[in-house]
């Protein structure tokens, strides 16, 4: 089995093909770049690379695999729209993978609770805790955007030594280690590691797929877990509106 | 002689609020025409919301997509080259058309065309109008566009004017909510119009002193906003159909005016209009009128073909494949794209 991953969830644009030989997932190829172009820019082209080096046809792909929210919202749209119009093309099934399950997946093995966090502005962070039981990595709480603290009381109350990733670590490093988690046993995982890569997403993807995971290309839209300023505003009038027709 | 094979092309436009896919032989034969209209939706807000235009783009594209095709009863193998606005227009929106469209040439091993919207606006003339060729003069006017263009050539343009502030469907949109009728206002002022009286209330027509072929409509859209003021400050009743009318004779007006000098001063022999505020009844009997008056040929595109579709940019598309245009797989979206540029 043969699956494409692409992440563009943040400032990292990754491509990378990755094979299911029957008794091992191997990274066939992997390019991941994080430097100022847009990933309009980029993706593709970097698809096209990894797909000229390794002579890859495409039609012989089982699946598109694309990191599919939280993060950029317009980085999500690039990922998910070059994964549709692939997907339409090729008449292939698409993964989708929570960005935050594909960043966790970097660090397999690990003892340790995992804890991706990526800047999500306005206080926040997109956040989820996993941890790997048996090979398997297990969600203990689902990806959701909650503001670091929140984050730091839901962490300090499982009471386990954390490793933190994402490039919500550069923005929140210090205060997690002397304020919020202070005197808790916190690590942060290295350059290697730390970012979106997308032979992550598709090992991931490989046994999404076996279990029968994977949607049509048409179907497919990414997982923003958050609306949009203009509906989140409108929300808040309708609220208003109604509390103030109560009183 | 060889028989000339056809040339088929899947458009692909996603710049603003409508989604659409269409397929279109040799530039002038519309095999079919999806539009996924998100006017509903933004109509809750008053106007387009660029995140949510973005996200409503990604859940519908591939099912237009696929429409498109399966109305036109080919398959992407049929299919010659992929075009897609790549600008100008809202970038969010427009990214999603960019990043679908050159994921399906690339996987399926078609060129790929970015195509100026503007560029399409204009080639929606040759949609129905089989004899129509350039040299010409078009005006394009829509919510985002209003420019006074000579179509030198194929591809090729010469820009004669274009506004210094609002675009005149902005102009009608921002008039439209001042005055109740909400949003979008194009159609809906064309529409109470019938019922009023254009010259009940003389707006002004502004001319750009050092630029005959540029226009202006901030100015006619205050003086709304000040008339209604002031008639609301006397106490004073005014009539809707009455000020829309009005405005929309002040912009119509203003638009034919300066169509007819550059048609004089350039010898056209042709005129034609394109973009959503072409679909203005009073705007087309107006310039029909004085294209007659003035002894051309005027050209329009139906309703369809004026506001946002696929099919415009499958004309122009058409015309690009054949000068060789093609656009690699870095091709980005560029919001504020100029006519005329590659």
């Amino acid at each position: 089995m043969r699956i494409l991953a692409l992440d563009s969830s943040g400032l990292t644009a990754s491509t990378a093909v990755v094979e299911w030989e029957g008794s091992e997932t191997v990274t066939v190829a992997e390019y991941t770049v994080n430097y100022k172009k847009t990933h309009s820019q980029t993706l593709l082209p970097m698809l096209d690379e990894i797909v000229r080096m390794t002579e890859l046809d495409l039609e012989e792909l089982d699946g598109i695999a694309v990191a599919a929210g939280p993060g950029s919202f317009t980085g999500l749209r690039i990922g998910s729209a070059t994964a549709k119009g692939l997907g339409l093309a090729l008449g292939k099934p698409l993964i989708h993978i929570p960005t935050l399950e594909g960043l966790a997946y970097n660090l397999w093995g690990t003892d340790r609770v995992i804890c991706p966090i990526l800047d999500a502005r306005r206080g926040q962070v997109y956040t989820g805790i996993y941890e790997f039981r048996g090979g398997e990595l297990t969600v203990l709480e689902d990806q959701t955007a909650v503001s670091i603290e929140e984050l730091g009381e839901k962490l300090k109350s499982l009471g386990r030594p954390v490793i933190f990733l994402g490039d919500g670590v550069p923005v929140h490093r210090q205060a997690l280690k002397e304020r919020i988690m202070a005197g808790c046993d916190i690590i942060f995982a290295p350059a290697n590691m730390n970012r979106q890569r997308a032979a992550s997403v598709g090992s991931l993807a490989i046994q999404y797929y076996q279990k029968g995971k994977t949607e049509t290309a048409a179907e497919h839209k990414p997982d923003y877990l958050r609306a949009s300023q203009a509906e989140r505003e409108r929300a808040e009038r309708e609220r208003r509106e109604q509390e103030g027709n109560k009183e | 002689m060889d028989e000339k094979k056809d040339v088929l092309i899947l458009a692909v436009e996603s710049s603003c609020d409508e989604t659409a896919a269409a397929v279109v032989k040799n530039g002038r034969e519309v095999l079919s025409n999806i539009i996924s209209s998100q006017i509903a939706l933004h109509t809750l807000y008053g106007g387009v919301v660029p995140e949510i235009a973005s996200r409503k783009h990604i859940e519908k594209i591939n099912q237009v997509i696929e429409t498109a095709l399966a109305e036109a009863g080919v398959t992407l193998i049929d299919i010659d080259a992929v075009g897609v606005t790549y600008g100008p227009g809202l970038v969010g929106a427009l990214l999603v058309g960019v990043a679908e469209a050159k994921a399906i040439a690339y996987a399926a091993k078609k060129p790929l065309i970015g195509v100026h919207h503007i560029e399409g606006h204009i080639a929606a003339n040759y949609i129905e109008h089989k004899e129509l060729e350039p040299p010409f003069l078009c005006l394009v006017v829509s919510g985002g566009h209003t420019h006074l263009v000579r179509v030198e050539d194929y591809g090729r343009f010469k820009i004669l004017g274009r506004t210094r502030d609002d675009a005149a469907g902005e102009a009608f949109d921002k008039v439209a909510r001042a005055i109740g009728l909400g949003y979008p206002g194009g159609p809906k002022i064309d529409k109470v119009s019938k019922e009023g009286d254009p010259d009940a209330v003389l707006f002004p027509r502004a001319h750009v002193g050092d630029s005959p072929y540029d226009f202006s409509f901030s100015g006619v859209k205050s003086a709304v906003l000040n008339y209604i003021n002031g008639c609301r400050m006397k106490g004073e009743e005014w009539n809707q159909a009455d000020v829309a009318a009005s405005f929309q004779k002040a912009v119509t007006d203003v638009l034919v005016e300066n169509a007819m000098h550059a048609v004089r001063e350039y010898g056209a022999e042709k005129f034609a209009i394109a973009g959503g505020v072409a679909a203005n009844s009073a705007l087309r009997g107006a310039m029909k009128e004085a294209c007659e008056k003035q002894g051309i040929d005027f050209y329009y595109p139906s309703p369809v073909y004026c506001t946002d579709n696929a099919a415009m940019i499958g004309a122009a598309a058409y015309y690009e494949y054949l000068s060789g245009t093609r656009h690699g797989w870095d091709l980005n979206a560029v919001p504020n794209l100029k006519l005329g540029e590659r």
